[in-house]
């Protein structure tokens, strides 16, 4: 890697300050993205502000009907969470299957949604359930926050401190993962929520993306079969050595299927 | 003997314990005083001409040392990367041999290729460094594929084979086979691809250049699988630097799978480098660097047709194929598809004639060489799946088809029509055990039940043949080999009776210090905490060819015996001076030389004492010292064989495969160790799974790696594979001492047709007949759409 300075602060506001005065500056949280980058000279860098030290963005707490995930909070510990996984099993099994233990036991959920990567799986969930973004300096609905393949709303020194989620009636994650990279090639995330029916779909588009014919079909029947003839388009999705966008839009439909099955 | 440590016991292995407490010494782990670090600028393009390459800034960078470009290597009159077998054309004229210079030359032949070599004090300031040179890029169209190569007027890699040819060989009976097909009842065809594979060792590629300035001895640390090799090669042709004045250490390997056994550029040039700036040169790679530098497996297209007669008895088989070299000959490249694949293509069947033309040539990728079965992997799959193919074309069954066309148990030793003379084997033997360890009988039961849950399942079965150990000597020099295939061992009885065992072999993960031993205890009658097991160090080692193709047992082991019977006959001399009887009276057993009906006796340990201190001594007879050295050339090649069995179910939504069993019953002569031997069959076989399901090596039209990095390339992992149940049918090598037949390749050689036959059988209900590795879902579920559109067509 490149050289860099390195800061480790205590707190949101310091954090943000940094970021603000140094555009090439990086906030870091588990890393498991941003160093891997860093290691393979894909990213150079200024300074490193290592979100670490501050206190109380990890944790997890459930108030009536929300479930809100301080932003520090690894995957690992959602997917350990007995009332994440009484609250919202279908996010608990998400963060179960992030990865590998390694991953999950450093990787964080702030991380994972402020970096948007187009085949991870906390963006399904957090699109899906109608999650709520709360920044240092907002809050922003999740239909709002996912831009586009690695964008999001958040603007210069603006960092995630906690998503908190709305808990559904019913919900389920499934995903085919990449044989080789295991990030999600298709996954979907399905939600019946006191706002509607929901579907979120990564892996399979440059970006997070509702898929609005299943949704519309799911609130008219809550099955399996509901979604049966639904054809996911293939214009836009991704293709490459492992699958085509063709075979995208078909795992899109079977995903869904299964993912409503388990939901029941 | 106190505890059962000999032939046949699973002694658990002696090297696990530093293994597996993280105490290995692998070569990054040593450092040297006053190291500096390379880093190697290589290139971005898959073809291009070299104009400027100014490294001017680089010098200037922080913490630089040296910066070495072709410019150097031509003033200092190194040579180019050799290659150690040549393989004619139909002609009789050698191979298109063009040079592979360490650095490039006048033109980058591949993604990777290195260029210059930075020398730094920090590995970061070497990388920063070589970020500072600029390289003047010519591009050319680049040659990516074998198809690719062979197009008219595809632009040629090297100016001596304008036509991207290396060589053009054949093998058999051409005339033979064509009149066997005149005569045919049906033939069975099959066009298919042997894909290509990055064989991924878990411990990356690294090499240390050390020069001593007092006495001029160079020594290069390496990860290699045959240290011997690499100063033979690197000392006479690249560096010239004679052997008396070169160590080559290649101490704990992480695996090598092939892949450690060629002479590679980066091992002459921070040994080279050493020399010029008289400090010590490590250079490790990174996995990146791996998968762009380490030789790449496979890469075969294949079109073959098996003649037969009204019965389904094979009359002949006919055989084209193109193999991909890469860019450059890799150190035993032109052989891999030649001489280790087409020799095996008669496969456990006494198909009277065979006919094989291999057209190799050149392309804008990574060299390609031996990976884990070399060459045999490749012979299986194809004649495994033809058979298969054959079966349906005659409506027989597949077990019925093979066991009709094996050589019969009483037609040993069985000469080929390519070439080989397989010694013993038991092919009904070991498809018998298979088929009853694997409930094949009951298997339409199975696919009903799985029916019924929407999966499809599917068995599938390969009887296949593997060579190991090739030889001898100088059969292999008359096709073409320019090395020795004999192997070496010293066995140094210390004074108080333990021995040391240096062989010219190299375990990296092999278990040789466990096996080997195994060997001295059972012939020595010595306890295991005795025995040493020394390898991978040329100054401390005789000589030897190393570790390859499942010939370390077989090769080396018997030279350690052949070694440890002129232990026990100098053993006897010295007994009967002792003893004072005569030397024909002397018997040795169980670590002990008694005359023969008499109580009077002398332990191993007296004996070695008094070679060691002569005072009681027959020295006007007899030398003093108890230390022997044997060379081994062995006869003939072995022949392992077997039968492996899957049994897969598909997804049929997803085209997802996974494998529900796997029975592998194995003839890899007498077992050494049990425990070792299920070990190597299991790994082997997650390699066979790995090409068979997952692995693909993909350039794209522009000759750029696709599946450059784990993200892409589909290295097998734990939840990919079954348990393997794993047998062995032992019948002996006729032609070696112990017996013994390999057992290093079995699992990559017999599982990837087993595999891709069960897919197919489970697909069958669409009549698909072939499917291309790696069967990956994406791959598998397009088959079941084409062949669904077909059926509605």
């Amino acid at each position: 890697m490149y050289d860099f300075t390195y800061a480790r602060v205590s707190s949101v506001a310091d954090a943000a300050k940094q970021l603000k005065g140094d555009d090439d500056a990086k906030a870091v949280a588990g890393g498991m993205t941003l160093i891997p980058t860093l290691k393979l000279r894909l990213a150079k860098p200024s300074a490193l502000v290592d979100l670490g030290g501050v206190k109380d963005l990890a944790g997890i707490k459930v108030d009536g009907k929300t479930v809100t995930i301080g932003a520090m909070t690894t995957h690992g510990a959602v997917a350990a969470s007995a009332e994440v996984k009484k609250a919202i099993p279908a996010l608990a099994h998400l963060a179960a299957h992030i990865g590998d233990p390694a991953v999950r036991n450093r990787g964080t959920i702030g991380g994972s949604v402020a970096n948007n990567d187009p085949a991870a799986d906390y963006p399904a969930g957090v699109l899906a359930l109608g999650a709520t973004i709360v920044t240092n300096e907002r809050q922003i609905a999740a239909d709002d926050f996912f831009k586009g393949m690695f964008e999001t709303a958040l603007k210069p020194g603006e960092l995630i401190t906690a998503i908190s989620f709305p808990v559904p009636e019913k919900a389920a994650y499934m995903k085919f993962p990449n044989p080789a990279s295991r990030y999600a090639m298709v996954g979907v995330f399905v939600a019946k929520t006191a706002g509607g029916v929901r579907v979120a779909v990564t892996g399979a588009a440059p970006s997070v993306f509702r898929q609005k014919d299943m949704e519309a079909a799911l609130t008219k029947k809550w099955a399996p079969d509901a979604i049966e003839g639904i054809k996911q388009k293939q214009d836009g999705l991704n293709s490459d050595i492992h699958a085509s966008a063709e075979y995208r839009a078909h795992l899109v439909g079977v995903m869904a299927k299964r993912a409503v099955q388990a939901a029941g | 003997m106190a505890e059962n440590v000999g032939i046949g016991a699973s002694v658990l292995r002696k090297e696990d314990f530093r293994f597996l407490t993280g105490r290995g010494t692998y070569v990054d782990d040593i450092n040297r005083p006053g190291q500096l670090y390379a880093h190697i600028l290589r290139s971005p393009h898959p073809h291009a001409n070299l104009k400027k390459i100014d490294t001017a800034r680089a010098k200037q960078a922080p913490g630089v040392i040296a910066v070495y470009t072709r410019h150097d290597v031509n003033e200092d009159k190194l040579g180019g990367m050799p290659c150690g077998w040549g393989v004619k054309f139909k002609d009789d004229t050698p191979m298109k041999e063009p040079a592979h210079p360490m650095l490039a030359t006048e033109k980058v032949r591949h993604v990777g290729d290195p260029i210059a070599l930075v020398i730094a004090e920090t590995r970061a300031q070497a990388k920063d460094a070589a970020e500072q040179i600029a390289v003047d890029y010519e591009i050319l169209k680049p040659v990516p594929t074998i198809n690719d190569a062979i197009k008219p007027g595809a632009a040629a890699l090297h100016t001596e084979a304008p036509d991207n040819v290396c060589y053009d060989w054949h093998i058999g009976d051409k005339s033979a086979v064509d009149s066997a097909f005149g005569r045919a009842h049906k033939v069975a065809k099959l066009d298919l691809v042997n894909n290509r594979l990055v064989p991924n060792a878990m411990e990356p590629r690294a090499a240390i250049g050390d020069f001593d300035s007092a006495n001029g001895d160079y020594t290069l640390y390496t990860t290699s699988q045959n240290p011997h090799v690499i100063r033979l090669l690197m000392g006479a042709f690249v560096l010239h630097i004679p052997e008396s004045k070169l160590r080559v250490v290649a101490p704990d390997v992480g695996g090598g799978f092939g892949s450690k056994i060629f002479h590679y550029a980066e091992e002459a040039l921070v040994t080279w480098a050493a020399g010029k700036v008289k400090r010590p040169v490590k250079w490790t790679a990174d996995r990146s660097e791996s998968f762009i530098s380490d030789a790449h497996g496979r890469d075969h297209v294949t079109h073959a047709e098996m003649a037969m007669d009204k019965d389904g008895k094979f009359l002949a088989l006919r055989v084209q194929t193109l193999a991909n070299m890469g860019a450059y000959l890799s150190s035993f490249a032109p052989a891999v598809p030649t001489y280790l694949y087409a020799t095996l293509l008669a496969g456990c069947y006494a198909t009277p004639a065979v006919y094989a033309e291999v057209k190799a040539v050149f392309t804008n990728t990574v060299p390609v060489d031996a990976y884990r079965g070399a060459g045999r992997p490749e012979a299986s799959f194809l004649l495994e799946r033809l058979v298969d193919v054959a079966a349906k074309e005659m409506g027989m069954d597949r077990v019925d088809i093979r066991r009709r066309n094996f050589i019969p148990n009483s037609a040993f030793p069985y000469q080929t029509p390519v070439a080989v003379q397989y010694d013993s084997g038991d092919y009904f033997g070991t498809l018998d055990m298979a088929l009853k360890a694997s409930n094949w009988s009951s298997f339409r039961d199975r696919q009903q039940e799985a029916k019924k849950r929407g999966k499809l399942r599917g068995i599938g079965i390969s009887t296949y043949i593997e060579a190991c150990g090739v030889a001898p000597s100088n059969v292999a020099g008359a096709l073409g080999a320019r090395a020795g295939l004999y192997e070496v061992a010293n066995v140094r009885v210390n004074p108080t009776g333990s021995v040391t065992i240096f062989t010219g072999t190299h375990s990296h993960g092999q278990g040789h210090e466990t096996t080997f031993a195994q060997l001295v205890a059972d012939r020595l009658g010595i306890a295991m905490d005795q025995i040493e097991i020394s390898h991978g160090d040329t100054g401390k080692i005789p000589f030897g060819m190393g570790t390859y193709g499942s010939r370390s047992l077989a090769v080396g082991g018997s030279a350690i015996v052949k070694a440890m019977d002129k232990i026990v006959n100098k053993g006897k001399k010295i007994a009967a001076h002792l003893l004072e009887a005569a030397e024909a009276d002397i018997e040795f057993k169980d670590g002990k030389f008694s005359v023969a009906g008499t109580d009077k006796s002398k332990t191993f340990g007296e004996i070695a004492l008094t070679a060691y201190v002569p005072h009681n001594y027959p020295l006007d007879v007899l030398e003093p010292g108890l230390d022997e050295t044997a060379f081994y050339d062995p006869k003939n090649f072995t022949f392992p064989a077997g039968c492996h069995i899957c049994e897969v179910e598909i997804d049929p939504d997803t085209g997802n495969t996974t494998i529900i069993t796997f029975t592998a019953v194995d003839d890899v002569g007498r077992v050494i160790n049990p425990m070792i031997v299920e070990g190597q069959v299991q790994g082997g076989v997650a390699q066979g799974i790995g090409q068979a399901l997952l692995e693909s090596c993909i350039y794209d039209g522009n000759g750029q790696l696709l599946s450059g990095s784990m993200s892409d390339y589909t290295m097998p992992r734990a939840d990919n594979l079954p348990n393997v149940d794993v047998s062995t049918h032992v019948t002996l090598c006729t032609h070696n001492p112990l017996g013994v037949k390999g057992c290093g390749e079995v699992g990559s050689i017999g599982s990837p047709p087993a595999i891709i036959g069960a897919i197919v059988d489970a697909l069958s209900e669409y009549g698909v007949k072939h499917i291309e590795m790696p069967a990956t879902p994406q791959r598998v579920w397009q088959t079941i759409q084409a062949a669904k559109g077909k059926k509605a067509a």
